[in-house]
């Protein structure tokens, strides 16, 4: 077993876990729920977090290797006290079905419209692409993403 | 009334964006325990010897000698065993489970446990099946005089369509949990049909219903694939719980969830068409195979819902209309998002198609020839009562994707496709008739709580449910309230399928909220009960297949633009057009969110969800392998729905969620038809298949 500290949602964690663990399972196991698993295949992206800013499955993150990182999940950027606009523009777009897909989709939306505040929907429509959804056709989600970029513009 | 259709914001969504909300495998119970399944390697074979290595304390076998009661699970066909017994008839058959503590553990003693099979001759081709006799179940039913008529047919047409597997990929993979208390059993888990899980436990366990409880944990996607399937592994844990006193969680990995649960099943449909002189139909003679897999389950009433559905929205004076679902050593298939419906309607639809290209016809005029008009009698004899505003909605189509001019100006590599299509809302035949649904209303104080089984699953039904209590009770819909069906709290409302739960149980929800506005002020706590009674001018006989399959349909038109790639063959959708008759939206957003993810879904279907079975496995059994529409592959989806008011239904509600998946193939594959000017015959259409067939 091996012995680390994370920093995840701002919070300083240390956890000990299996050294050919996987992050997603190591983040599961302590709580962070919100980190699906659709797959472990790197497909999906359910698992999808932010490391050190970057985008990642994190099904295909060894947990070892992620020791001393920031680590940021849906629930790091807004609840229901202070919902991030991204939040709020899937829900007022009902780009929400079954839930399943959302936390990644979220994050993903994140990474994008903070290099890109202004995407064209072909941006959109590649920066969602490791993002696998099978009940909403993505259309609304697209929609979700234009409607957050706006209300981001606005603040 | 028309303002019930305006979209409000879902009420389930503000804990899904937080990443609040949990599904089962968030879920932990106080001292649980994991299993995974030990599974059949074999198609067909007998099980000579299950060697078990010595088990590290805490560990555990579960296997059909632990069941108390019947070992087969209760779906209609009650032929699937909880665990195999002595022998198995497809390569990932549950044979046991290993259980403990540690997941790693019981990965090494799977790896040790040692099985001797000793081979049987497996049927792995429904070409096989058929010459060898084997199927579960034939249907034949007749309209007119279809031999006489073939008798005076100037001219006979023969075609065959198929269609492949497909997997419902919900993003949550299946996942269950039991536990026994105090001689009690629960299950919690991602399900559709909370009263199915718990026939099936009752009947595995032997116990009478006190003892049997089951509750719906959020479900992360369904289309079917979560209505049979978890009765199967419920049975399972509650066994398990049974033999170790602990919680005993089942949850798949996407690999074991892809290749043992149940598919869309594959289908091959032989037509023969007589034509008179002046090239009109007179008769068809339709014949529809599906590939059942090792077990029966309900590829009955799937093959049933393909029959009634097999001339789509035309009437033909005769008819000869049968089928069979065939027995073959692979994975079993199932309840899959249209039931029958998706396979027969693509091969009606395509056969439209090859009769207008050959007789020099615009399609869509050939086909709006032959289209059901009001009143109109169905291929078993019942009848169309509500209005076919089927002109209406094709007119919307054409304005919306300009058809006909596109169609008319179609040049190679590039063609446009249209479908028309029909669904049948709510259970087939006497299904709502012996389920009678039951729903409950209950009043405390200012605050009206739902209480029925129908779920959750993503398609919006919280949300829909609530808005036609608070709009029938006139009171706000926070004052509304509905939370994951618990047995021991709902009734039995029937399970959440078959497109039902808006037009059958809102429909019951709506009047039992009409009785409790009468009797608001009768006190603080009032509860109001809804029995189903099916509208007393339905008739079926189930014996000979005749009458009114279906209280009421639901219609639709899809048009479909495609350019393909010269040298690759690659088919890119250049713009998808939709219109439907649901009755009335409860609520037009929830509804575009149905048809877009139904579109999305029929045309991954079309084009690039492939599976095969090659000697009874599976090629395909990652998600690396089996691709499904991501946000790259299709444009917007543009749709519009066409009001049309169904008497019985809650504020004219009729049937949503399956529809939009229907339509999408025929009106996909007929596009590749009209760019390439040869045949579709078979769905998915790949690069591969098409090289084949221009190749001749
Ligand atoms: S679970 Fe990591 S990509 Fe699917
Ligand atoms: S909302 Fe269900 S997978 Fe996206």
């Amino acid at each position: 077993m091996m012995e680390g500290i994370f920093r995840i949602n701002g919070k300083e964690k240390r956890f000990t876990f299996n050294p050919r663990s996987r992050l997603l399972t190591v983040l599961r196991e302590n709580g962070y729920t919100e980190v699906k698993e659709g797959c472990k295949e790197g497909e999906c992206g359910a698992c999808i977090i932010l490391l050190d800013g970057r985008l990642v499955n994190s099904c295909q993150v060894l947990t070892a290797s992620a020791i001393g990182k920031e680590i940021i999940t849906v629930k790091g950027i807004g609840d229901i006290h202070s919902p991030h606009p991204i939040q709020e523009a899937f829900v007022e777009a009902s780009a929400v079905q079954c839930g399943f897909c959302t936390p990644g989709m979220i994050l993903s939306t994140y990474y994008l419209l903070k290099d890109n505040p202004n995407p064209k929907e072909d941006e959109i429509r590649k920066a969602l692409d490791g993002n696998l959804c099978r009940c909403t056709g993505y259309v609304k989600i697209i929609d979700a993403v234009k409607l957050a970029s706006r209300k981001m513009g606005e603040k | 009334m028309k303002e019930i259709s305006k979209p409000i914001r879902k009420v389930d969504d503000q804990d899904k964006i937080e990443g609040k909300v949990r599904y089962i495998a968030d879920i932990e119970f106080e001292g649980m325990l994991f299993a995974k399944t030990l599974r059949s390697g074999r198609p067909r074979a007998r099980i000579r010897s299950i060697e078990i290595p010595e088990l590290p304390d805490g560990y555990f076998i579960v296997d059909a000698n632990d069941i108390p009661g019947k070992n087969r699970v209760k779906m209609v066909i009650n032929d699937h065993p909880f665990f195999a017994e002595g022998e198995v008839n497809y390569i990932g058959e549950p044979i046991l489970l290993v259980v403990g503590p540690k997941k790693e553990t019981i990965f090494e003693i799977i790896e040790k446990i040692k099985i001797r099979y000793e081979d049987l001759n497996p049927i792995l081709t429904m070409e096989d099946a058929e010459r060898k006799g084997k199927t579960f179940i034939d249907y034949e039913f007749t309209k007119g005089d279809p031999d006489k008529a073939f008798e005076m047919a100037e001219k006979v047409i023969e075609d065959e369509f198929r269609t492949g597997y497909q997997e419902h990929i919900y993003l949550e993979p299946q996942g269950v949990v039991g536990i026994c208390e105090d001689g009690k059993v629960t299950i919690y888990g991602a399900m559709q049909c909370p009263y199915y899980v718990k026939g099936a436990v009752m009947e595995g366990l032997g116990w009478d219903e006190d003892r049997v409880r089951v509750v719906q944990t959020t479900t992360g996607g369904a289309f079917g694939g979560k209505e049979e399937y978890p009765s199967i592994i419920a049975g399972q844990v509650v066994v398990a719980a049974l033999k170790t006193g602990r919680p005993v969680q089942l949850i798949f990995d996407r690999d074991e969830d892809i290749m043992v649960t149940t598919k869309r099943h594959p289908s091959v449909t032989e037509y023969r068409v007589g034509l008179d002189g002046n090239g009109r139909i007179t008769v068809l003679d339709i014949n529809i195979k599906l590939d059942g897999g090792a077990y029966g389950g309900l590829s009955g009433v799937v093959l049933q819902r393909a029959l009634f559905t097999a001339t789509g929205v035309y009437n033909i004076p005769n008819l000869r209309v049968r089928g069979s679902v065939l027995k073959t050593n692979k994975v079993p298939s199932g309840a899959f998002r249209g039931f029958g419906a998706p396979q027969a309607i693509f091969g009606i639809e395509m056969l439209m198609h090859h009769l207008a290209e050959k007789l020099g016809r615009v399609p869509l005029d050939f086909k709006m020839d032959y289209a059901l008009k009001t009143k109109d009698t169905t291929s078993t004899g019942g009848i169309i009562r509500g209005e076919v505003k089927l002109p209406e909605i094709i007119k919307e189509v054409e304005k919306m994707s300009d058809y006909r001019r596109k169609h008319k100006e179609s040049r190679k590599f590039r063609g446009i496709g249209l479908s028309l299509f029909l669904h049948g809302c709510g259970f087939t035949g006497k299904g709502e008739e012996s389920i009678k649904g039951k729903v409950t209303l209950r009043k405390k104080g200012k605050d009206v709580e739902i209480l029925t089984s129908s779920v959750e699953m993503g398609q919006g039904a919280t949300t829909t449910l609530r808005k036609i209590v608070s709009k029938s009770l006139s009171i706000p819909i926070t004052q509304v309230l509905y939370d994951n069906p618990d047995t021991e709290r709902v009734p039995d409302s029937g399970p959440t399928v078959a497109s039902r739960t808006v037009m059958i149980v809102g429909g019951l929800l709506d009047s039992a909220a009409k009785e409790l506005r009468e009797r608001w002020d009768e006190g603080d706590e009032i509860e109001v009960s809804k029995i189903y009674k099916h509208p007393g001018y339905i008739k079926w006989d189930d014996k000979l297949l005749k009458g009114d399959a279906y209280p009421e349909y639901s219609w639709g038109a899809n048009v479909v633009e495609v350019e393909i790639d010269p040298i690759t063959y690659e088919i890119e959708v250049l713009g998808i057009w939709a219109v439907y008759d649901i009755g009335v939206a409860i609520d037009e957003r929830i509804i575009q969110g149905q048809i877009e993810g139904g579109i999305t879904q029929g045309l991954g279907y079309a084009t690039i969800e492939v599976m095969d079975s090659v000697d009874g496995e599976l090629v395909q059994r990652t998600l690396t392998d089996y691709k499904i529409p991501t946000s790259m592959d299709f444009p917007k989806i543009e749709s519009k729905l066409v009001r049309n008011p169904y008497k019985y239904g809650p504020y004219g509600a009729k049937c949503a969620g399956e529809l939009p998946f229907v339509g999408a193939a025929p009106a996909l594959a007929s596009a590749v038809e009209n760019a390439l000017s040869v045949p579709i015959n078979r769905i998915p259409v790949t690069p591969e298949y098409l090289l084949e067939v221009l190749s001749g």
